[in-house]
């Protein structure tokens, strides 16, 4: 690693501050920072440890959403009476990801933060339809994810909570890489009263939704409303693990198996 | 910029001077002298440098020392009490749950996490809950039976043991 300063605020603020400076980054769980700058792949003048800010922790439900601090980390999510109450989904994601050591350190800010094309939170955050706050404003999940690594937000800006809608039902599925256990493909389907929302990661540069698939569960909500539907390989990820024909053909099956699991509960 | 770091590692309190980019791993290898914690990839896959911070398990390659400033840290050293092997470690030796020996002290740091979380897993359990541990060697099969071996005799005390 090449050297670079190292503080850790205990408040907003102040950690706000000591960021604005050339090349300084917020270290939240540091499972994706560190690697970076262990292989030199990134180069940064000063961290900020996020771990002491008290504004970024905590979970809680308020009325017909669950709000999650930035800070609260995967496995804090898995194990939250709260989530695992009122959106299983979400809690069963987040026992999901990498491995417990990771889920002991990781964080939902991070992983949102650094919007990896096959990382398993941004599936919930579209396939909910939730709303992040940052430092400066809030954010719809449909406008915050912009292509790989990237997303709206600015230099310096700080993603502070994920507010998430209760639906009535959900249930996040994903294909394994076998080896780094991110998905190859990962489908979060949501049922709301008014709504049927899919997401899916993995598949392409960022997660997106799926139209058709939502209208045939609306009609009917069932693994075989998805089953015989198909999507088009173009623009999906090809990689050494799957072509983008294989993703293409996860997708419905996939999908499928996410129905099954929201209808079991 | 030089930070001053401060925690305790294995009920013992420790205070050192050190740059900012020195990892967790390093710390105690280098600087304590604790060499059992090892280093197997550097790129945060292994799991064989697992120890715990504040009773959690961690991959000491991908924590800097100074994110552990203040914590309370266990390695494979700080597990036996009064000499006696931990549960666990008794019983990866009388399930031959090692062949080189490389992977094991994080194996081992796993495996406590594990079984304080879940005292009594099913051998699925067990399986996924090493997910972030490899081993070149053993093929896994005696490992998850050591597990599951000491998860029967694991009195509820030496759960703790390893926290203080
Ligand atoms: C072995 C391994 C397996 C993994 N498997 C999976 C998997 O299966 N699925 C999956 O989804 N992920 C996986 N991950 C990634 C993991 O979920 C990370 O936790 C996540 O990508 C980054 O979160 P972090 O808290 O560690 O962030 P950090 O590494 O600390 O930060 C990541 C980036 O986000 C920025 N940042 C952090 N917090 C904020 C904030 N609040 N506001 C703005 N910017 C911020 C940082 O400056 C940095 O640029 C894996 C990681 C490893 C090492
Ligand atoms: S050395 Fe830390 S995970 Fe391999
Ligand atoms: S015993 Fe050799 S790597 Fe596990």
């Amino acid at each position: 690693m090449y050297a670079f300063d190292y503080q850790r605020p205990d408040t907003l603020q102040a950690a706000l501050a000591a960021a604005a400076v050339d090349d300084g980054a917020f270290l939240a769980g540091g499972m994706t920072l560190l690697p970076a700058l262990k292989m030199r792949l990134s180069r940064r003048s000063s961290l900020v440890d996020l771990s002491g800010v008290k504004e970024l922790k905590g979970i809680a439900v308020e009325g017909d959403r669950v709000r999650i601090g930035a800070m609260s980390r995967h496995v804090e999510v898995e194990d939250s009476p709260l989530v695992r109450k009122a959106l299983p989904g979400l809690a069963r994601l987040a026992g999901g990801i990498g491995d417990p050591h990771v889920r002991n350190r990781g964080t939902i800010g991070g992983s949102l933060a650094n919007s990896d094309p096959a990382a398993d939170y941004p599936g919930a955050v579209l396939g909910l339809g939730a709303t992040i706050t940052t430092n400066r404003r809030q954010i719809a999940a449909a406008d915050f994810f912009k292509g790989m690594f990237t997303t709206a937000l600015a230099a310096g800006e700080l993603i502070t909570q994920v507010s998430f809608p209760i639906p009535r039902r959900c249930a996040y599925v994903k294909f394994r890489n076998p080896a780094s256990r991110y998905a190859m493909v990962g489908v979060m389907v949501a049922q709301f009263t008014n709504e049927v929302r899919v997401a899916v990661t993995g598949a392409g540069a960022h997660v997106f939704r799926l139209p058709d698939f939502e209208q045939a569960l609306g009609r009917a909500f069932s693994p075989d409303s998805v089953l015989r539907l198909s999507v088009s390989s173009e623009g999906l990820n090809e990689d050494m693990h799957a072509t983008a024909d294989y993703r293409a053909s996860l997708i419905s099956v996939i999908a499928a198996r996410a129905v099954a699991a929201a209808l079991a509960g | 910029m030089s930070i001053t770091v401060s925690l305790q590692v294995n009920g013992r309190n420790v205070s050192e001077t050190l740059e900012p980019q020195t990892l967790l791993v390093d710390f105690l290898r280098n600087h304590l002298r604790l060499t059992g914690t090892h280093v197997g990839c550097d790129t945060s896959q292994c799991g064989a440098c697992v120890v715990h911070v504040d009773g959690l398990a961690v991959k000491s390659c991908t924590l800097l020392a100074a994110q552990a400033h203040g914590t309370q840290v266990t390695t494979i050293e700080g597990l036996e009490t009064e000499g006696r092997l931990h549960p666990v470690q008794e019983a990866f030796r009388s399930e031959h749950g090692l062949q080189c020996g490389f992977c094991t002290p994080g194996m081992i740091m796993s495996a406590v996490a594990l079984l304080r979380r879940n005292p009594t897993p099913t051998e699925a359990q067990v399986r996924e809950g090493l997910e972030g541990n490899i081993c070149r060697c053993t093929g896994y099969h005696n490992i998850v039976k050591a597990i599951l071996t000491a998860s029967t005799h694991m009195p509820a005390q030496s759960a703790q043991a390893s926290r203080s």
